[in-house]
Protein backbone atom coordinates (compact mmCIF):
# COMPACT_ATOMS: atom_id res chain seq x y z
CA UNK A 1 0.00 0.00 0.00
CA UNK A 2 2.86 2.55 0.89
CA UNK A 3 4.94 1.39 -1.62
CA UNK A 4 2.21 2.09 -4.18
CA UNK A 5 1.26 5.14 -2.80
CA UNK A 6 4.89 6.90 -2.82
CA UNK A 7 4.98 5.20 -6.19
CA UNK A 8 1.97 7.07 -8.01
CA UNK A 9 2.97 10.56 -5.66
CA UNK A 10 6.51 10.52 -7.86
CA UNK A 11 4.33 10.18 -11.01
CA UNK A 12 2.02 12.51 -9.44
CA UNK A 13 4.70 15.57 -8.96
CA UNK A 14 6.10 14.72 -12.22
CA UNK A 15 3.31 14.64 -14.55
CA UNK A 16 2.45 18.17 -12.76
CA UNK A 17 6.18 19.67 -12.86
CA UNK A 18 5.57 18.77 -16.68
CA UNK A 19 2.21 20.16 -17.13
CA UNK A 20 2.65 23.55 -14.95
CA UNK A 21 2.41 26.66 -15.90
CA UNK A 22 -0.85 26.77 -18.25
CA UNK A 23 -3.53 27.95 -16.01
CA UNK A 24 -2.45 30.33 -12.11
CA UNK A 25 -3.82 28.82 -9.27
CA UNK A 26 -4.16 31.33 -6.44
CA UNK A 27 -2.39 31.43 -3.30
CA UNK A 28 -5.25 31.72 0.06
CA UNK A 29 -5.59 35.49 0.81
CA UNK A 30 -3.82 37.36 3.64
CA UNK A 31 -5.96 37.53 6.61
CA UNK A 32 -5.95 37.08 10.94
CA UNK A 33 -8.44 35.59 12.84
CA UNK A 34 -8.79 35.97 16.69
CA UNK A 35 -10.73 33.17 17.90
CA UNK A 36 -12.60 32.44 21.80
CA UNK A 37 -13.28 29.25 21.51
CA UNK A 38 -15.49 26.94 24.90
CA UNK A 39 -16.69 23.68 25.11
CA UNK A 40 -19.02 22.79 27.80
CA UNK A 41 -20.32 19.19 28.69
CA UNK A 42 -20.26 16.13 30.40
CA UNK A 43 -19.01 18.25 33.11
CA UNK A 44 -15.51 18.88 31.59
CA UNK A 45 -15.05 22.86 30.39
CA UNK A 46 -12.23 23.86 27.89
CA UNK A 47 -11.87 27.32 26.59
CA UNK A 48 -9.41 29.39 25.01
CA UNK A 49 -8.03 31.34 22.35
CA UNK A 50 -6.68 30.72 18.51
CA UNK A 51 -4.43 33.48 16.98
CA UNK A 52 -3.66 32.21 12.76
CA UNK A 53 -2.11 34.77 10.85
CA UNK A 54 -1.12 34.40 7.28
CA UNK A 55 0.96 36.67 4.97
CA UNK A 56 2.19 36.28 1.27
CA UNK A 57 5.51 37.82 0.40
CA UNK A 58 5.82 38.45 -3.28
CA UNK A 59 3.55 36.52 -5.53
CA UNK A 60 4.43 32.91 -4.84
CA UNK A 61 5.11 32.38 -1.60
CA UNK A 62 1.99 32.57 1.91
CA UNK A 63 3.19 32.31 5.27
CA UNK A 64 0.44 31.60 8.42
CA UNK A 65 1.28 31.15 12.09
CA UNK A 66 -1.30 30.03 14.56
CA UNK A 67 -1.22 30.03 18.28
CA UNK A 68 -4.05 27.94 20.08
CA UNK A 69 -4.43 27.17 23.79
CA UNK A 70 -6.87 24.62 25.64
CA UNK A 71 -7.73 25.32 29.42
CA UNK A 72 -8.94 22.37 30.60
CA UNK A 73 -11.35 21.79 33.89
CA UNK A 74 -12.29 18.28 33.92
CA UNK A 75 -14.46 16.53 36.36
CA UNK A 76 -15.76 13.61 33.96
CA UNK A 77 -17.31 10.83 34.11
CA UNK A 78 -14.14 9.17 33.40
CA UNK A 79 -12.03 10.59 35.80
CA UNK A 80 -14.60 10.46 38.91
CA UNK A 81 -16.00 7.02 38.01
CA UNK A 82 -12.16 5.70 38.92
CA UNK A 83 -12.31 7.70 42.44
CA UNK A 84 -9.86 10.66 41.03
CA UNK A 85 -10.72 13.92 41.59
CA UNK A 86 -11.59 17.61 39.44
CA UNK A 87 -8.38 18.45 37.72
CA UNK A 88 -7.61 21.36 35.69
CA UNK A 89 -4.92 21.39 32.93
CA UNK A 90 -3.48 23.80 29.42
CA UNK A 91 -2.46 22.77 26.18
CA UNK A 92 -1.04 25.02 23.91
CA UNK A 93 -0.21 24.59 20.41
CA UNK A 94 2.08 26.23 17.48
CA UNK A 95 1.81 26.01 13.97
CA UNK A 96 3.54 27.41 11.26
CA UNK A 97 3.43 25.99 7.76
CA UNK A 98 4.63 27.23 3.91
CA UNK A 99 2.94 27.47 0.61
CA UNK A 100 4.26 27.66 -2.64
CA UNK A 101 3.06 28.80 -5.86
CA UNK A 102 4.24 27.27 -9.19
CA UNK A 103 2.31 27.94 -12.27
CA UNK A 104 -0.85 26.04 -11.22
CA UNK A 105 0.62 24.08 -8.54
CA UNK A 106 0.49 24.93 -4.51
CA UNK A 107 3.02 23.00 -2.92
CA UNK A 108 2.21 23.33 0.93
CA UNK A 109 4.61 22.38 4.12
CA UNK A 110 3.77 22.67 7.76
CA UNK A 111 4.98 22.27 11.31
CA UNK A 112 2.98 21.81 14.69
CA UNK A 113 3.84 21.61 18.17
CA UNK A 114 1.15 20.44 21.01
CA UNK A 115 2.03 20.82 24.31
CA UNK A 116 0.64 19.79 27.87
CA UNK A 117 2.35 18.56 31.02
CA UNK A 118 1.54 14.94 30.33
CA UNK A 119 1.56 15.10 26.26
CA UNK A 120 3.84 16.37 23.35
CA UNK A 121 2.68 16.06 19.75
CA UNK A 122 4.51 16.69 16.66
CA UNK A 123 3.51 16.47 13.03
CA UNK A 124 5.29 17.43 10.42
CA UNK A 125 3.38 17.61 6.76
CA UNK A 126 3.59 17.82 3.39
CA UNK A 127 1.03 18.81 0.22
CA UNK A 128 0.58 19.60 -3.47
CA UNK A 129 -2.28 20.19 -5.25
CA UNK A 130 -2.86 21.37 -8.69
CA UNK A 131 -5.65 23.17 -11.15
CA UNK A 132 -6.46 20.62 -13.73
CA UNK A 133 -8.74 20.78 -17.12
CA UNK A 134 -9.37 24.80 -16.96
CA UNK A 135 -9.23 25.13 -13.14
CA UNK A 136 -12.45 23.07 -12.78
CA UNK A 137 -10.56 19.94 -11.03
CA UNK A 138 -8.13 20.38 -8.27
CA UNK A 139 -6.51 17.34 -7.24
CA UNK A 140 -4.00 17.64 -4.04
CA UNK A 141 -2.25 14.57 -2.37
CA UNK A 142 -0.32 14.69 1.32
CA UNK A 143 1.75 13.06 3.65
CA UNK A 144 2.06 13.88 7.45
CA UNK A 145 4.73 12.31 10.00
CA UNK A 146 3.80 12.20 14.05
CA UNK A 147 5.92 11.92 16.53
CA UNK A 148 4.36 12.32 20.39
CA UNK A 149 5.27 11.28 23.98
CA UNK A 150 2.72 9.72 26.35
CA UNK A 151 3.74 10.89 30.37
CA UNK A 152 1.94 10.36 33.24
CA UNK A 153 1.36 13.06 36.09
CA UNK A 154 1.31 9.74 38.78
CA UNK A 155 4.93 8.70 37.54
CA UNK A 156 7.94 10.08 36.56
CA UNK A 157 9.62 7.31 34.88
CA UNK A 158 6.47 6.53 32.70
CA UNK A 159 7.12 7.77 29.05
CA UNK A 160 5.88 6.25 26.03
CA UNK A 161 6.18 6.97 22.09
CA UNK A 162 3.62 7.03 19.82
CA UNK A 163 4.64 7.45 15.55
CA UNK A 164 2.17 8.08 12.97
CA UNK A 165 1.67 8.78 9.53
CA UNK A 166 -1.06 10.44 7.67
CA UNK A 167 -1.85 9.64 4.23
CA UNK A 168 -4.20 12.04 2.21
CA UNK A 169 -5.43 12.22 -1.83
CA UNK A 170 -8.55 15.17 -2.57
CA UNK A 171 -10.13 15.75 -5.54
CA UNK A 172 -12.14 18.73 -5.89
CA UNK A 173 -15.02 18.99 -9.01
CA UNK A 174 -17.09 22.13 -10.25
CA UNK A 175 -19.86 19.60 -11.38
CA UNK A 176 -22.06 22.81 -12.72
CA UNK A 177 -21.85 26.31 -12.85
CA UNK A 178 -24.21 26.12 -9.81
CA UNK A 179 -22.45 22.59 -7.91
CA UNK A 180 -19.42 21.68 -6.84
CA UNK A 181 -18.14 18.36 -5.19
CA UNK A 182 -15.32 17.22 -2.73
CA UNK A 183 -13.72 13.67 -2.12
CA UNK A 184 -11.40 12.87 0.38
CA UNK A 185 -9.03 9.66 1.28
CA UNK A 186 -7.26 9.40 4.33
CA UNK A 187 -5.45 6.51 5.97
CA UNK A 188 -3.29 6.83 8.90
CA UNK A 189 -1.33 4.48 10.60
CA UNK A 190 -0.09 5.23 14.73
CA UNK A 191 2.34 2.70 16.12
CA UNK A 192 3.12 3.15 19.95
CA UNK A 193 1.46 3.66 23.10
CA UNK A 194 -1.84 4.27 21.99
CA UNK A 195 -4.07 4.33 25.59
CA UNK A 196 -4.89 6.72 27.83
CA UNK A 197 -2.41 5.94 30.64
CA UNK A 198 -5.00 7.41 33.18
CA UNK A 199 -7.99 5.53 32.53
CA UNK A 200 -8.82 1.95 33.69
CA UNK A 201 -11.25 -0.63 32.57
CA UNK A 202 -13.95 -2.78 34.92
CA UNK A 203 -14.28 -6.35 35.60
CA UNK A 204 -16.23 -8.40 37.70
CA UNK A 205 -14.74 -9.58 41.50
CA UNK A 206 -15.30 -11.94 42.90
CA UNK A 207 -17.65 -10.60 45.58
CA UNK A 208 -20.18 -10.25 43.20
CA UNK A 209 -18.94 -6.07 43.13
CA UNK A 210 -16.54 -4.90 40.73
CA UNK A 211 -12.99 -3.31 40.67
CA UNK A 212 -10.81 -1.68 37.97
CA UNK A 213 -7.49 -2.18 36.12
CA UNK A 214 -5.10 -0.05 33.67
CA UNK A 215 -6.49 -0.25 30.13
CA UNK A 216 -4.32 -2.34 27.77
CA UNK A 217 -5.07 -1.29 24.35
CA UNK A 218 -3.13 -3.01 20.51
CA UNK A 219 -0.09 -0.85 20.27
CA UNK A 220 -1.07 -0.39 16.09
CA UNK A 221 -3.93 1.53 15.06
CA UNK A 222 -4.66 1.86 10.54
CA UNK A 223 -7.64 3.52 9.89
CA UNK A 224 -9.02 4.99 6.16
CA UNK A 225 -11.76 7.43 5.87
CA UNK A 226 -13.34 8.18 3.05
CA UNK A 227 -15.82 11.53 2.64
CA UNK A 228 -18.07 12.99 -0.29
CA UNK A 229 -19.43 16.84 0.36
CA UNK A 230 -21.41 18.46 -1.88
CA UNK A 231 -22.54 22.33 -2.56
CA UNK A 232 -25.38 23.79 -4.57
CA UNK A 233 -25.84 27.49 -5.49
CA UNK A 234 -29.46 27.84 -4.69
CA UNK A 235 -31.58 29.97 -6.91
CA UNK A 236 -31.70 33.19 -4.65
CA UNK A 237 -28.45 33.80 -3.35
CA UNK A 238 -27.75 30.72 -0.94
CA UNK A 239 -26.25 27.72 -0.61
CA UNK A 240 -27.00 24.11 0.43
CA UNK A 241 -24.41 21.71 1.11
CA UNK A 242 -23.94 18.06 2.26
CA UNK A 243 -21.43 15.36 3.34
CA UNK A 244 -21.00 12.14 4.14
CA UNK A 245 -17.99 10.38 5.80
CA UNK A 246 -17.42 6.40 5.97
CA UNK A 247 -14.64 5.19 8.59
CA UNK A 248 -12.98 1.92 8.97
CA UNK A 249 -10.20 1.01 10.92
CA UNK A 250 -8.73 -2.36 11.93
CA UNK A 251 -9.51 -2.30 15.95
CA UNK A 252 -13.33 -2.85 13.75
CA UNK A 253 -14.66 0.39 14.28
CA UNK A 254 -16.64 1.56 11.49
CA UNK A 255 -18.52 4.98 11.61
CA UNK A 256 -20.75 6.89 9.66
CA UNK A 257 -20.93 11.12 9.76
CA UNK A 258 -23.70 12.83 7.99
CA UNK A 259 -24.13 16.65 7.93
CA UNK A 260 -26.69 19.26 5.58
CA UNK A 261 -25.85 23.05 6.08
CA UNK A 262 -27.52 25.61 4.54
CA UNK A 263 -26.15 29.34 4.28
CA UNK A 264 -28.07 32.40 4.39
CA UNK A 265 -26.66 35.85 3.49
CA UNK A 266 -28.88 38.48 4.80
CA UNK A 267 -27.70 42.42 3.71
CA UNK A 268 -24.29 42.42 5.82
CA UNK A 269 -25.04 39.34 7.41
CA UNK A 270 -24.52 35.86 6.81
CA UNK A 271 -26.39 33.55 8.69
CA UNK A 272 -25.70 29.51 8.89
CA UNK A 273 -27.16 26.45 10.33
CA UNK A 274 -26.47 22.64 10.22
CA UNK A 275 -27.19 19.14 11.45
CA UNK A 276 -24.50 16.99 12.49
CA UNK A 277 -25.21 13.01 12.44
CA UNK A 278 -22.29 10.65 13.79
CA UNK A 279 -22.51 7.11 14.83
CA UNK A 280 -19.69 4.44 15.15
CA UNK A 281 -19.79 0.63 16.42
CA UNK A 282 -17.77 -0.80 19.08
CA UNK A 283 -13.51 -1.38 19.10
CA UNK A 284 -13.33 -5.53 19.10
CA UNK A 285 -11.95 -4.88 22.52
CA UNK A 286 -13.81 -2.75 24.01
CA UNK A 287 -16.33 -3.55 27.49
CA UNK A 288 -18.34 -2.15 29.50
CA UNK A 289 -17.55 -4.89 31.92
CA UNK A 290 -14.76 -7.38 31.49
CA UNK A 291 -16.09 -10.78 33.03
CA UNK A 292 -12.93 -11.11 35.51
CA UNK A 293 -9.58 -9.67 35.55
CA UNK A 294 -7.28 -10.05 33.16
CA UNK A 295 -9.88 -11.70 31.02
CA UNK A 296 -8.29 -10.86 27.33
CA UNK A 297 -4.99 -9.70 25.92
CA UNK A 298 -6.56 -6.12 24.96
CA UNK A 299 -8.69 -5.05 27.07
CA UNK A 300 -10.62 -0.85 26.63
CA UNK A 301 -13.35 0.70 28.48
CA UNK A 302 -13.15 4.15 26.62
CA UNK A 303 -16.42 5.25 25.91
CA UNK A 304 -14.38 7.07 22.75
CA UNK A 305 -14.15 3.67 21.82
CA UNK A 306 -17.77 2.00 22.47
CA UNK A 307 -20.95 2.20 20.18
CA UNK A 308 -22.45 5.52 20.55
CA UNK A 309 -24.58 8.60 18.68
CA UNK A 310 -23.97 12.31 18.36
CA UNK A 311 -26.22 14.71 16.48
CA UNK A 312 -25.26 18.22 16.73
CA UNK A 313 -27.75 21.07 15.57
CA UNK A 314 -25.62 24.51 15.10
CA UNK A 315 -26.07 28.19 14.33
CA UNK A 316 -24.06 30.82 13.16
CA UNK A 317 -23.83 34.64 11.58
CA UNK A 318 -20.69 36.66 10.07
CA UNK A 319 -20.95 40.26 10.02
CA UNK A 320 -19.01 42.25 7.75
CA UNK A 321 -17.39 45.87 8.46
CA UNK A 322 -14.87 48.04 6.44
CA UNK A 323 -16.21 46.38 3.31
CA UNK A 324 -14.73 49.26 1.85
CA UNK A 325 -11.60 48.72 3.63
CA UNK A 326 -10.09 50.85 6.70
CA UNK A 327 -6.64 52.14 7.10
CA UNK A 328 -4.65 49.01 6.12
CA UNK A 329 -7.87 46.46 6.26
CA UNK A 330 -9.50 45.59 2.89
CA UNK A 331 -12.61 44.15 5.31
CA UNK A 332 -13.68 42.22 8.16
CA UNK A 333 -16.04 40.22 9.61
CA UNK A 334 -17.30 39.85 13.37
CA UNK A 335 -18.19 35.82 13.97
CA UNK A 336 -20.27 34.02 16.47
CA UNK A 337 -21.21 30.28 16.06
CA UNK A 338 -22.76 27.89 18.70
CA UNK A 339 -23.32 23.83 18.54
CA UNK A 340 -25.65 22.11 20.58
CA UNK A 341 -24.36 18.43 21.02
CA UNK A 342 -26.27 15.40 22.68
CA UNK A 343 -24.51 12.14 22.91
CA UNK A 344 -25.88 8.54 23.63
CA UNK A 345 -23.90 5.69 24.56
CA UNK A 346 -25.54 2.58 23.57
CA UNK A 347 -22.82 0.20 25.63
CA UNK A 348 -21.16 2.33 28.43
CA UNK A 349 -22.64 2.72 31.31
CA UNK A 350 -23.07 5.10 34.22
CA UNK A 351 -20.75 3.66 36.82
CA UNK A 352 -21.27 6.24 39.13
CA UNK A 353 -24.88 5.41 39.92
CA UNK A 354 -24.83 2.85 42.81
CA UNK A 355 -26.45 -0.24 42.08
CA UNK A 356 -27.43 -3.97 43.23
CA UNK A 357 -25.98 -5.75 40.17
CA UNK A 358 -22.74 -4.80 38.24
CA UNK A 359 -23.76 -3.98 34.42
CA UNK A 360 -27.24 -2.87 35.14
CA UNK A 361 -26.09 1.16 35.55
CA UNK A 362 -28.22 3.60 33.31
CA UNK A 363 -26.35 4.18 30.08
CA UNK A 364 -24.62 7.37 29.52
CA UNK A 365 -25.33 10.28 27.84
CA UNK A 366 -24.35 14.02 28.21
CA UNK A 367 -25.01 16.97 26.30
CA UNK A 368 -22.33 19.69 25.34
CA UNK A 369 -22.29 23.53 24.29
CA UNK A 370 -19.41 24.56 21.59
CA UNK A 371 -19.10 28.08 20.70
CA UNK A 372 -16.74 30.38 18.72
CA UNK A 373 -16.61 33.78 18.87
CA UNK A 374 -13.71 34.90 16.23
CA UNK A 375 -13.39 38.00 14.44
CA UNK A 376 -11.06 38.18 11.13
CA UNK A 377 -9.23 40.79 8.93
CA UNK A 378 -8.40 41.05 5.64
CA UNK A 379 -5.74 43.11 4.61
CA UNK B 1 6.36 0.03 -18.85
CA UNK B 2 3.20 0.34 -16.98
CA UNK B 3 4.72 3.62 -14.98
CA UNK B 4 5.67 4.89 -18.85
CA UNK B 5 1.64 4.32 -19.46
CA UNK B 6 0.48 5.98 -16.40
CA UNK B 7 2.65 8.62 -16.37
CA UNK B 8 1.47 9.51 -20.23
CA UNK B 9 -1.98 9.22 -18.71
CA UNK B 10 -1.74 11.19 -16.09
CA UNK B 11 0.15 13.86 -18.54
CA UNK B 12 -2.60 13.59 -20.73
CA UNK B 13 -5.00 14.20 -17.53
CA UNK B 14 -2.79 17.46 -16.85
CA UNK B 15 -2.79 18.52 -20.09
CA UNK B 16 -5.48 21.28 -21.21
CA UNK B 17 -6.76 19.69 -23.78
CA UNK B 18 -10.55 18.79 -21.95
CA UNK B 19 -12.52 21.95 -22.77
CA UNK B 20 -14.60 23.56 -19.72
CA UNK B 21 -17.23 22.88 -19.84
CA UNK B 22 -18.07 25.45 -17.14
CA UNK B 23 -16.44 28.57 -18.12
CA UNK B 24 -14.96 31.18 -16.17
CA UNK B 25 -17.36 33.86 -16.75
CA UNK B 26 -20.00 31.32 -15.39
CA UNK B 27 -17.96 31.00 -12.15
CA UNK B 28 -19.98 34.19 -10.08
CA UNK B 29 -21.97 31.26 -8.51
CA UNK B 30 -19.18 29.08 -7.79
CA UNK B 31 -16.71 32.12 -6.37
CA UNK B 32 -18.98 33.09 -4.26
CA UNK B 33 -17.55 32.88 -0.30
CA UNK B 34 -20.74 31.36 0.76
CA UNK B 35 -19.83 28.38 -1.46
CA UNK B 36 -16.61 27.47 0.19
CA UNK B 37 -16.21 24.33 2.30
CA UNK B 38 -14.17 26.02 4.65
CA UNK B 39 -14.70 30.03 4.82
CA UNK B 40 -12.85 29.95 8.14
CA UNK B 41 -10.09 28.15 8.38
CA UNK B 42 -9.16 29.04 12.35
CA UNK B 43 -12.99 28.17 13.43
CA UNK B 44 -13.23 24.88 11.41
CA UNK B 45 -9.23 24.05 12.62
CA UNK B 46 -11.24 24.20 16.45
CA UNK B 47 -14.32 22.26 15.47
CA UNK B 48 -12.10 19.51 13.57
CA UNK B 49 -10.37 19.25 17.16
CA UNK B 50 -13.27 19.07 19.21
CA UNK B 51 -14.86 15.93 16.64
CA UNK B 52 -11.14 14.19 16.63
CA UNK B 53 -11.11 14.39 20.74
CA UNK B 54 -14.18 12.89 21.43
CA UNK B 55 -14.91 10.44 18.32
CA UNK B 56 -12.92 7.44 17.13
CA UNK B 57 -13.70 8.34 13.71
CA UNK B 58 -11.04 10.64 12.23
CA UNK B 59 -9.41 11.81 9.04
CA UNK B 60 -10.60 12.74 5.11
CA UNK B 61 -11.86 16.17 7.16
CA UNK B 62 -9.24 18.91 6.06
CA UNK B 63 -6.52 20.15 8.34
CA UNK B 64 -4.46 18.53 10.88
CA UNK B 65 -3.50 19.25 14.46
CA UNK B 66 -2.06 17.39 17.17
CA UNK B 67 -2.39 16.77 20.88
CA UNK B 68 -5.65 15.76 22.66
CA UNK B 69 -6.45 17.80 25.61
CA UNK B 70 -9.56 15.64 25.73
CA UNK B 71 -9.10 13.62 29.26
Amino acid sequence: MKRIFIKLTCLFLLSMYLQAGAVAAVLPEDRADALYHSYDGGDVEVTGPSILVRKSFGQSVSMSANYYTDSVTSASIDVIATGASEYTEDRTQYSVSGDYLHGNVIMSASYTNSDENDYEGNTASFSISQDLFGDLTNVSIGYAVGWDTVMDNTDDTFSEDVDRQTFHVGLSQIITKDFIMGANLEVITDEGFLNNPYRSVRYLNTSGGYSYQKEIYPSTRTSTAFSLTGKYYLPYRAALGGSYRFFNDDWNITAHTFEVNYVHPWHDVIFEAKFRYYTQSQADFYSDLFPFMDSQNFMGRDKELSDYTSSTFGIGASYAFAENGFGFIEKGTINGAVDFVSFDYNNFRDARVNVVTPGTEPLYSFNATVIRLFVSIWY
Amino acid sequence: MRIVSLLAFLSLLTACGVEPWVKPYERAHIADPIMSFSRDPVSDAYLQHVHEAREAARGAEGSSGGGCGCN
